[in-house]
């Protein structure tokens, strides 16, 4: 009998070790609620709804990507102290959500990343979203780690590096997914007309 | 009560497993690394190509094989080639390998592992407690000679470079360390394959990056100036251009990779 559990408290250790060791995310993942599991195994083998990591909204709360599941997302990577590109970026951003359907709108997440998560924290990211009007009822903006960040644009094609302290260059690209997470189009360089994005989003508002 | 003791078996074999794999790894960490001396130097990218400082770290002094890769998906299910989510490795995945657990002909234990996506490669690399070198990282290692740790200049150097660029890969690829062995008793830097770096989609050069204006302006300016006497920035510039092509979930012939073990700061 005292074998037994000798046994099994070398089990609890082992498993301990085995996870901690190396996949601490994934432990965290497996000790949220069922509902979480059962929903991860419907998505689609390409939804970036399987990237596991934790992110801080402008709110302060912590939310996964999968927590966006259910809308059509429209997604960019900005940095809040950047001069040039992003105020375009994000007015691009703007300029679609003006295109879809005010009714539309409450299905729709527009998700702002930023690409530098030292700087931009929720409190940052909080007034930056007060500065661009944006509303909050369905913008969200992100603070993750850098390698939360670097894996979401890795897989999303999006390319950036740290100039300096303040500084980074990175290409413009705004992403629109499936309500599963699946990429659905992609457009290219800020400036540029937004027919085809509205286009995919509306049709994928109307299913 | 039957099954429960099955389960718990099964549940210590794994932590067996497990602990010996740690213990291996724990002793092997160090001796199959070389430590690099960190240092600065200049990166080819952009108009800012200000002398970067790297710190000191050590790198495998080898790719990963075949074998190493498979003790890893025996440990990690989920990291084999039928388990794993088109999101982190397309379906070339491993795709040499005989099947999910057997390597067959086509993948010589002994040989670098190839067909491995940047997120299978970083998962390896975690599971060791190490990582996916930096670009800084990986190019201040490949930019030493034979004997000395910036070899750049000399004529030799670029040339055994750019013999490796032009000669067709071959697949399999031969055993690791069987190429070239540096100053730091690193072996097989361009020469054997092709390989990952943690922060591969910072080159600003390929497709949608073009349109951003001054980064990209300037790098083919650097480019345009690559001159019959410039033939370091040209190999370096292959490279940029490969890494810059490059999509995470990539999984290539000849690309494969090694890992770097940073030393924690003195509190």
């Amino acid at each position: 009998m005292r074998y037994k559990y000798f046994l099994q408290l070398l089990t609890f250790i082992g498993c301990s070790m085995l996870f901690s060791a190396c996949e601490p995310q994934e432990l965290q993942q497996k000790t949220l609620e069922t509902s979480t599991q059962t929903v991860e195994e419907e998505l689609p083998d390409l939804s970036i709804f399987h990237l596991p990591s934790k992110w801080a909204t402008q709110s302060n709360d912590t939310i996964e990507l999968v927590d966006l599941r259910g809308k059509v997302t429209v997604l960019a990577l900005i940095f809040t102290s950047c001069q040039y590109a992003c105020p375009r970026l994000v007015a691009d951003m703007k300029g679609i959500e003006e295109e879809v359907a005010a009714n539309k709108r409450s299905e729709t997440n527009f998700v702002l990343v930023s690409i530098d998560p030292e700087n931009d924290t929720p409190e940052v990211l909080h007034q930056f979203a007060e500065e661009k009007e944006l509303d909050l009822s369905h913008w969200t903006l992100l603070q993750g780690t850098p390698d939360s960040v670097l894996e979401l644009a890795v897989t999303l094609g999006v390319k950036y590096r740290k100039v300096s302290a303040i500084d980074f260059s990175h290409s413009n690209i705004i992403s629109v997914f499936e309500p599963n997470g699946e990429l659905v189009f992609q457009q290219d360089g800020f400036g540029a007309d937004n027919t085809d994005i509205v286009g995919h989003i509306n049709e994928l508002l109307k299913k | 009560m039957l099954q429960c003791t099955n389960i718990l078996k099964r549940l210590i074999s794994i932590l067996i497993t497990a602990s010996i794999c740690c213990n291996v790894h724990a002793q092997t960490a160090i001796a199959d690394m070389a430590f690099i001396e960190g240092g600065i130097y200049t990166p080819l990218y952009g108009n800012d190509s200000v002398p970067v400082q790297v710190k000191p770290f050590y790198m495998d002094i080898a790719p990963v094989t075949n074998q190493q890769f498979l003790e890893f998906v025996e440990q990690y299910p989920k990291w084999q080639r039928d388990n794993t989510k088109r999101l982190f490795a397309d379906e070339m995945y491993l795709s040499h390998w005989k099947n999910n657990t057997e390597l067959g002909n086509n993948a010589p234990s002994n040989a670098p592992v190839t067909h491995v996506s940047w997120f299978a490669a970083k998962a390896y690399c975690e599971c060791q407690q190490k990582t996916l070198p930096s670009i800084d990282e990986w190019e201040i290692v490949a930019m030493a000679g034979a004997d000395k740790k910036d070899a750049r200049k000399e004529e030799n150097y670029n040339q055994r470079i750019l013999d490796w660029y032009e000669k067709p890969s071959s697949f399999p690829p031969k055993e690791v360390k069987s190429t070239f062995k540096n100053y730091w008793g690193v072996y097989d830097l361009n020469s054997l394959i092709w390989e990952w770096t943690y922060d591969f989609n910072s080159v600003l050069i390929s497709g949608e990056s073009r349109k951003d204006g001054a980064v990209d302006r300037n790098l083919f300016c650097s480019a345009g100036a690559v001159g019959a006497t410039d033939l370091m920035n040209y190999a370096a510039f292959l490279r940029y251009a490969f890494r810059g092509s490059l999509k995470a979930n990539y999984n290539i012939k000849n690309l494969g990779f090694r890992c770097v073990k940073r030393i924690p700061l003195k509190k």
